[in-house]
């Protein structure tokens, strides 16, 4: 029996010789970006697609190799999929916060290969705030200030004077920046406007990130409790959100809305239910992932904090379907306000 | 025993498991097909991945919790106990021996030496409590320890909270207040470096894992107690009759199984220096899946252990290269794990028919 095995094993290791042989293959690009996404992976039609947007226009605009993979939903392999994409590319970048750990210390071990993480300053607050390495950029972005504008959307399209929303997990301090310019944007037009909160799962339990059902539940019971406009800030599953929109509509006749996020949720949507998504908040990780790209090749990458807001058009609303083109001139108005600082708004609800 | 019955018996004993790893690569093969992948590519890709000497430390580092896990599974599963809440005693047990850890300041082998004393004893009272409850109020592990993971995950995210690091001005949260680097087990880096350069560390919780080996071994074949715990899991009735008392036993069990789970995050405490907010999660239900791939024995355990491993870790670089989709390892861990729960029922069965067989041969031959 032995032998059998032994054959058995050579046949598999000649399989393997063979494949490996015809395994390799060359880009021959100069540039060549890796990319590791957040939770939920590629196909969230949100923050992850974001992203993914801006490596495709890259590719496009400047011609870069890229290659993209996602993290097991464990959280087990986010170090050995940074490290592997630094093996293979010249500019990692890594979306979403829960990267910051372990990319300070694979761009440790790297110092030839540029790092970028999405939402987190990467900034050393233990020594007055330098950045963790010389090599790794943290791109944020002032979600506060989009979602101010939206908040005003909300408040002046409503018409039952409720509005909704829907957090994907609180309590570790981002959420609550999207929450707090929501409700500042909806009392800046409407000081008596209720706003009903919501939150899937809390800290540590990321789940709510990636959870169309409870999103969907959610949804339906704030509309239930009059809300005919809810703005979702939970990634993928804001999905349950758009769909929950559709079935309320239906079910009692009087037309709901949501309001996307990350990406315009217009376009990444289901066509079904586009027609229930009122506006995004637009939080260009696209131009982020863009923009720090185009950065390593022109040579001035640089190290530490870059916030995106919106003066630098970072952050926004976005008017495809155009259900908003009537009050943009009040919106634009509130834009110019913050951007003027006559407007600060709170990163805390 | 003569040669020829032993060399059969290894072959039975590894049948089932090596029939079921050559099964999920035929299966794999034919799932990879049908979704347009190469195979062979995928395969070499994983080989030739794992034949690096950075994914083989990661392999190890990925090993050592799982089998900690495992081992604290299988000491449940020796006498019939199913503690499926190692999940939440190690969570549990991390994040307090965390705190701990990053509470105190001690020289090192005592700050060390107390961190995992506290991820013991923490596991072990939570998986107490459901000893407790099976042996004053008859309630089934299974459930009570499932129920137990549901209430130590929640309590882990009110803690996480509430412990968290203060003077922290980023704008995410970060977890535990560090541990100081006296209470931090020192890599054992310097034994791969031997061999090449690497980037990545090799955990020094991996000597735990091996004393927890090793601590199993001598238990449950050279003490009493194990002998006890054997007997009481092959029949609890002749065990009882024997004078061993069962409420004991159950309770033992279930203090030592909790005690080994609480240090499967240990690995992962060393390597962060303290509890991190997405800290790695499902350790407990795959050292179960290794122990049933391991046979609750302590070298099948490492066995299993390094198999997951090897799965995980090689399959990382499918997504580099496009070969295949990554979830084929989880795919092929599936197949190896129900074809082996399988095939160990199909050996043991023609065991018992040779068994029978042959002292019915033997009892004709006396007549």
């Amino acid at each position: 029996m032995r032998k059998h095995l032994l054959l058995l094993l050579s046949v598999l290791l000649s399989f393997s010789l063979v494949a490996a042989a015809c395994g390799d293959d060359d880009e021959g690009s100069d540039v060549s970006v890796g990319l590791v996404f957040d939770i939920g992976g590629e196909g969230d039609q949100s923050f992850n697609d974001s992203a993914a947007a801006g490596l495709a226009r890259a590719a496009d605009e400047l011609g870069v190799a890229t290659s993209k993979v996602s993290p097991n939903d464990d959280g087990s392999n986010r170090a050995e999929l940074l490290q592997l994409q630094a093996d293979n590319s010249d500019i990692v970048l890594a979306i979403g916060f829960l990267f910051a750990g372990d990319a300070a210390a694979v761009s440790g071990e790297n110092p030839d290969i540029n790092f970028a993480v999405v939402d987190d300053a990467m900034l050393d607050f233990d020594n007055g705030g330098v950045p963790v390495s010389d090599n790794t950029a943290g791109l944020t972005f002032a979600e506060e200030q989009g979602s101010f504008l939206v908040g005003a959307a909300a408040a002046l399209k409503s018409e039952t004077g409720t509005i909704g929303f829907i957090g994907g997990v609180c309590c570790f301090g981002l959420i609550e920046k999207f929450e707090a310019g929501y409700i500042a944007g909806a009392k800046a037009v409407n000081p008596d406007i209720e706003i009903i909160s919501e939150y899937i799962t809390e800290f540590p339990n990321f789940d709510g990130f990636n959870d169309p059902a409870s999103g969907k539940e959610t949804a339906l019971a704030i509309y239930a409790q009059g809300a005919d406009i809810i703005y979702h800030a939970a990634g993928g599953t804001g999905a349950g959100l758009f769909e929950a929109a559709k079935e309320q509509s239906e079910a009692t006749g009087s037309k709901v809305w949501g309001i996307g996020v990350d990406s315009d949720q217009y376009n990444t949507v289901d066509p079904e239910v586009q027609e229930y998504v009122l506006t995004s908040m637009l939080k260009r990780v696209d131009n982020a992932v863009f923009e720090i790209i185009k950065a390593h090749i022109n040579g001035t990458f640089e190290a530490g904090n870059t916030v995106y807001d919106l003066s630098t058009d970072g952050v926004g609303y976005s008017t495809s379907g155009g259900y908003v083109d009537d009050i943009a001139d009040q919106l634009d108005d509130f834009k110019k306000q913050i951007v003027d600082g006559d407007i600060v708004v709170p990163t805390e609800p | 025993m003569t040669d020829d019955s032993l060399r059969r018996r290894i072959f039975m004993t590894l049948a089932a498991p090596v029939g079921a790893v050559l099964l999920s690569v035929v299966f794999s093969a034919i799932v990879l097909l049908i979704a347009g992948a190469n195979p062979f590519a995928a395969y070499a890709d994983m080989f030739e991945h794992a034949a690096k000497l950075e994914t083989q430390v990661s392999m190890i580092n990925r090993a050592t919790p799982l089998y900690i896990s495992g081992v604290a599974a299988a000491i449940g599963f020796r006498m019939n106990l199913f503690n499926i809440g190692v999940e939440g005693q190690y969570l549990l047990a991390a994040i307090f021996a965390a705190f701990v850890g990053g509470a105190v300041a001690l020289p090192g082998v005592f700050h060390i030496g107390l961190i995992l004393l506290v991820a013991m004893f923490v596991g072990g009272m939570w998986a107490g409590v459901a000893g407790l409850l099976y042996t004053q109020r008859g309630i089934n592990e299974v459930i009570s320890t499932i129920m137990l993971n549901g209430v130590a995950l929640g309590l882990v995210a009110a803690l996480v909270k509430e412990w968290q690091a203060k003077g922290d001005i980023a704008i995410v949260k970060v977890g535990t207040e560090p541990i100081a680097d006296s209470g931090i087990i020192p890599n054992l880096t310097f034994i791969p470096e031997l061999f090449g350069d690497i980037r990545n560390d090799l955990t020094g919780v991996l000597v735990i894992a091996i004393v927890v080996g090793i601590s199993y071994h001598v238990l449950i074949n050279r003490t009493v107690f194990g002998y006890d715990l054997r007997a009481s899991g092959a029949n609890p009735f002749a065990a009882r009759a024997g004078g061993i008392p069962p409420k004991r036993m159950v309770m033992t069990a279930m203090l030592m199984s909790g005690a080994v789970g609480g240090l499967v995050g240990m690995a992962e405490i060393m390597d962060k220096g303290r509890y991190n907010p997405n800290f790695v999660g499902y350790l407990g239900f795959n050292g179960i899946a290794v122990t049933l791939l391991g046979r609750n024995h302590p070298a099948g355990i490492a066995l299993g252990a390094l198999l997951w491993a090897f799965l995980e870790a090689s399959s990382n670089i499918l997504q580099v290269t496009n070969t295949a989709p990554k979830e084929i390892a989880d795919i092929m861990k599936g197949v190896i794990l129900l074809s082996t729960v399988i095939g160990y029922e199909v050996v043991r069965r023609i065991r018992v028919r040779e068994e029978a067989a042959r002292t019915a041969a033997r009892l004709a031959e006396v007549a």
